[in-house]
């Protein structure tokens, strides 16, 4: 953060630069090494009908939520300011808001007609006494209005940051309730920061690993209905699901989807061997992808959908592997001590996610895709299964407690290795699956 | 009702079942050891304990499952001591169908965990098959690591969550 510039938006800062030194525009650069998260303040949003006055505030106070829980932001509390926002379209008062080393200030104004909920903001950089981008306006019902929120935050978070978008994204996991040895799981769907939480299966059987489809409309999961682990597709819309083609005598698990969402590539287990299969969705017709001894597992598509991540065992002890899409040679990329499962490709293409056991600790961590610049961003007694936001900046995984009285809480990471907090679930969590950015 | 016991075999068999532990996730014979012992005349309470065709006998008698080492699914020479017994129970009492649930213990990845349980499972299937039990009456299934019998984070429960369980089904009943 040391480019937290006390300047002139691009727009307005031509001839302005010419007579001052050059500046640059505010701007967290997330890649650098961060001393201080960047101060702003959010006041309550303006009611523009009798309706809004609650939510006016509300907005603002996800909008705060959103932006400090990356570590990249401060908020200053309403009781330093120095003004107020009366009025969402006159002059602001950056003296006022300069004095007070608010960097940036975000105002907005609420409609709420029926059930329409119309929301407008603004983001001004304060030391260049400039309003940043342009205002934007959201609208939606009021029931979604914490999407509504998270629109504006995501607004202000990729402006400043330069980064992609995130908060208006939702998770699904296994909730989990029950001490280990009679432990209740179903699936939940929730907002990316845990408000909103719904459950899609009950508990009578178990639930495992779901993941989202491209579109965040279905989701894949591993279920003991039959008794047996089976692949099902569920409709989040109508709840419905369905099991996917599955031969007797087989165990199937560890679905995902392709890019395209008409490919679940999952792991099979047939005579006590493990490898990876291919499945169209609409026909079920199934092809294998590995064909070894060896566990094979965990499989992860590339986001052209062109190859493959997975963990194999086939060297002695798992390994991350990429291949080809179709199958074929695969390419060993883990080297590093101990031992490497649960590979999940960045969104941006670029790293891999993946749990590491090593001397009896559990680590989150990422790597290139040759290996290399493997970074650890966590360590426990048994953190695991991370996956992706929407930008590829952060990871959310679940970490489990040791002992008799051990339980598994869901958290996120910046992949700096910055920011670990736990995620506000109203029981315990695992296996999250990050959607895409809601449309 | 299919056959009565001697007196010196009861009292083996009620000594025997007192050092094991049925598997909470088995589904049948639980109750039956409530009902543990013989009847007024001497008998034998069928499905009981002493009842040698029960489910709750193949349990704790012949033993319904076997250990493994971290990370493997080689049969321990207990382990097909084990297995020898269920061969020889499963192949006298041909009413009875058997699952193997295959586990593992909490220190591992989800699905890697799956896989090394379907792996132990298999491992148990293929002894009794070669054994002369039909493959047709036995099935496999992986729990993974999601039902461990054991709770604490050390050797002494993971080494009894590291198991290869058959479970009945059939018999008296069906």
């Amino acid at each position: 953060m040391k480019h937290l510039i006390l300047s002139i938006c691009l727009s307005l800062g031509l001839f302005l630069n010419a007579q001052a030194q050059a500046q640059e525009p505010l701007r967290i650069i997330i890649d650098e090494a961060i001393i201080e998260p960047l101060p702003f303040a959010a006041p309550s949003f303006q009611p523009e009908s009798a309706a809004a006055g609650q939510m006016a505030s509300d907005l603002a106070r996800v909008v705060a939520a959103d932006l400090t829980g990356t570590g990249l932001f401060r908020e200053i509390p309403s009781s330093a300011f120095i003004s107020t926002v009366s009025d969402f379209n006159a002059p602001v008062q950056y003296a006022d808001w300069k004095a007070i080393n608010a960097q940036a200030l975000i105002t907005g104004a609420v409609d709420v007609q029926g059930n329409n909920l119309n929301v407008k903001f603004r983001l001004y950089d304060v030391f260049s006494g400039a309003e940043m981008g342009s205002g934007l306006q959201f609208s939606g019902t009021v029931d979604g209005w914490r999407r509504m929120a998270h629109k504006v935050s995501d607004a202000v978070y990729a402006r400043i940051t330069g980064e992609g978008p995130y908060f208006d994204s939702r998770v699904v996991y296994v909730s989990e309730t029950g001490p280990k040895d009679d432990r209740k799981k179903r699936l939940a769907i929730m907002d990316y920061d845990g408000a909103n939480v719904q459950y899609l299966t009950d508990s009578g059987s178990i639930v495992l690993a779901p993941r989202f489809s491209p579109t965040g409309d279905r989701v894949l999961y591993t279920g003991y209905e039959s008794g047996f682990p089976r692949i099902y597709v569920l409709d989040i819309g109508s709840v419905s699901r369905r099991v996917l083609e599955s031969a007797e005598g087989t165990m199937s698990f560890a679905p995902r989807f392709s890019p395209s969402g008409q490919t679940v590539v999952f792991s099979l287990s047939q005579g006590g061997n493990t490898d990876i299969y291919s499945m169209d969705v609409n026909s079920g017709q199934s092809t294998r992808l590995t064909n070894t001894p060896a566990i094979e597992t965990a499989p992860s598509y590339s986001p052209d959908g062109s190859r493959i991540v997975f963990e194999s065992d086939r060297s002695g002890t798992q390994q991350l592997y990429i291949m080809p899409a179709g199958g074929g040679e695969a390419q060993r990329i883990s080297f590093g001590e101990g031992r490497y499962g649960t590979p999940v490709w960045s969104p941006r293409g670029d790293l891999v996610a993946f749990t590491k056991q090593n001397k009896g600790r559990f680590h989150i961590g990422v790597m290139r895709l040759d290996g290399s610049q493997e970074r650890l961003l966590t360590a426990s007694f048994l953190d695991e299964g991370p996956t992706w936001a929407p930008n590829g900046r952060v990871i959310m995984f679940a970490r489990e407690t040791q002992g008799a009285g051990g339980s598994s809480t869901l958290y996120s990471v910046d992949i700096s290795g910055r920011n670990l907090r736990p995620v506000n679930t109203p029981s315990g969590g695992s296996d999250p699956s990050w959607s895409p950015l809601q449309k | 009702m299919k056959r009565f016991l001697t007196g010196g075999i009861l009292i083996a068999a009620l000594a025997v079942s007192a050092c094991t532990n049925p598997d909470r996730f088995g589904s049948d014979g639980l109750d039956a050891n409530a009902n543990a012992g013989a009847n007024a005349n001497g008998g034998i309470i069928p499905g009981s304990v002493n009842d040698p065709t029960s489910t709750a006998f193949f349990q704790q008698s012949v033993g319904d499952r076997v250990l493994f080492e971290v990370d493997q699914s080689t049969l321990t020479a207990a382990g097909r001591a084990t297995l020898d017994g269920q061969a020889a129970w499963l192949t006298t009492n041909t009413d009875y169908q058997a699952v193997i649930e295959g586990h593992a213990d909490e220190q591992g990845t989800r699905q890697y965990n799956l896989a090394l349980g379907a792996r132990r499972a298999n491992a148990a299937q293929e002894y009794l098959v070669s054994k002369g039990v039909p493959a047709s009456r036995l099935r496999v299934v992986s729990y993974g690591k999601e039902r461990p019998i054991e709770i604490c984070s050390n050797e002494a429960c993971y080494a009894k969550n590291r198991r290869a369980v058959t479970v009945l089904a059939g018999g008296l009943s069906s």
